[in-house]
């Protein structure tokens, strides 16, 4: 009960950092939810993400995970609107005046400007993440394989999530 | 031809919020694999309620902005279509489906997430997903980064997060001021009638 406002504190932040992506906010989650809040392991956070790569919408439902062992199911609620809130209010705002922005120079230069940084904190996060899932050659040949079949191929990833699934269960037993 | 297809689009009907709740609830429900193209293929193609030009705006747009874009995008194309209702509809409707499942999902791991199968089964899921979260970073660096400065600001991003452990927080506010005044409007017009 006492975790709520801890829980909505931390993930209405971790959602003003989510530019680009939600990968660009893993850093920052495992920090706050294992380092300092202790509502999860590293590793239980690394298994509830990757759960999340297989469940249809916004690929950070997992979420609402966390928000339920901390605090029941308002804490998973709690977590959604934190989440979700706040950046919603802000598109709505900024959608509204974003046509009007269009003579407004440094729009382009903002666009452009973030793109590189949001690449940036993506790929930090992916690195964050493989430290806790990439251990042995099994692991990474996973991570390669599943890179390199999307880069050659137009394939859902989920299925292949779902693949590497089987190959886990079969080869880590 | 253009112009049947944009008086038409014009002179289409308002779109109810009810209407509008159900597509994002069915994109939220099947878009297994990351909802953008699935946003797409729906509302450009099936329902026609943006044109591609306008979708292509609309994800830019949701890039740059704090929160996911799946979401942003909903919160955008629902406000074009209905406003405030609209948006709410949008948003709420594409986050149900995988907010159940993952609270399911939840109690499930929290139950039985330590039994010898499924931590094994975990391992392959969670080196495919760093398999993944690299595909769709290359995918928008593809897209997005132009200049040698570019790939000089994402591996500065790279460095502070990783390296000297800044937060995230100070990272995008300090490296994408830079890489923003790099992009000065004024350099930007020079540049381009090089």
């Amino acid at each position: 009960m006492s975790q709520l406002p801890a829980l909505i504190r931390v993930f209405a932040y971790l959602s003003l950092l989510a530019v680009g992506g939600g990968m660009a906010a893993f850093p920052e989650m495992e920090y706050l939810s294992v380092d300092v809040h202790h509502w999860l392991t590293k590793e239980q956070l690394i298994h509830l993400y990757s759960i999340g790569q297989m469940a249809p919408g916004p690929n950070m439902m997992m979420i609402v995970a966390i928000g339920d062992w901390a605090a029941g199911a308002l804490g998973a609620l709690a977590v959604l609107l934190a989440f979700f809130l706040p950046t919603a209010l802000l598109t709505f705002a900024v959608g509204r005046g974003w046509k009007r922005l269009e003579s407004w120079p440094w729009r382009d230069s903002i666009q452009a400007g973030l793109a590189p940084v949001s690449i940036g904190l993506l790929l930090a996060g992916c690195y964050t993440m493989a430290k806790g899932a990439i251990f042995g050659v099994e692991t990474a040949a996973i991570a390669a394989g599943v890179l390199l079949i999307l880069l050659q191929y137009k394939m859902n990833p989920a299925l292949l999530v779902a693949a590497s699934a089987v190959i886990g269960y079969l080869s880590f037993r | 031809m253009s112009d049947i297809a944009k008086q038409g689009a014009e002179a289409a009907p308002a779109v109810s919020v009810a209407r509008i709740f159900r597509e994002f609830l069915i994109i939220g429900a099947i878009s297994f694999g990351g909802a953008v193209p699935y946003l797409r293929g729906r509302l450009v193609e099936t329902e026609g309620w943006v044109d591609d030009k306008e979708f292509v705006e609309m994800l830019s747009m949701s890039q740059t902005l704090p929160g996911l874009n799946a979401t942003n995008l909903a919160i955008l194309v629902g406000q074009k279509l209905r406003g405030a209702p609209g948006a709410a509809a949008a948003i709420v409707g594409m986050c149900l489906p995988g907010a159940a499942l993952m609270y399911v999902a939840g109690i499930l791991y929290w139950r039985h997430g330590d039994h010898a199968a499924s931590a094994a089964t975990l391992k392959g899921v969670a080196a495919a997903a760093v398999g993944l979260a690299l595909f769709t970073a290359i995918q928008l660096g593809r897209r997005s980064l132009e200049t040698r400065a570019d790939l000089a600001f994402v591996a500065l991003t790279v460095i502070a997060v990783d390296r000297y452990h800044v937060s995230v927080l100070w990272a995008l506010l300090g490296v994408g001021l830079i890489s923003i005044l790099w992009r000065h409007p004024r350099r930007a017009k020079s540049a381009g009638s090089q």
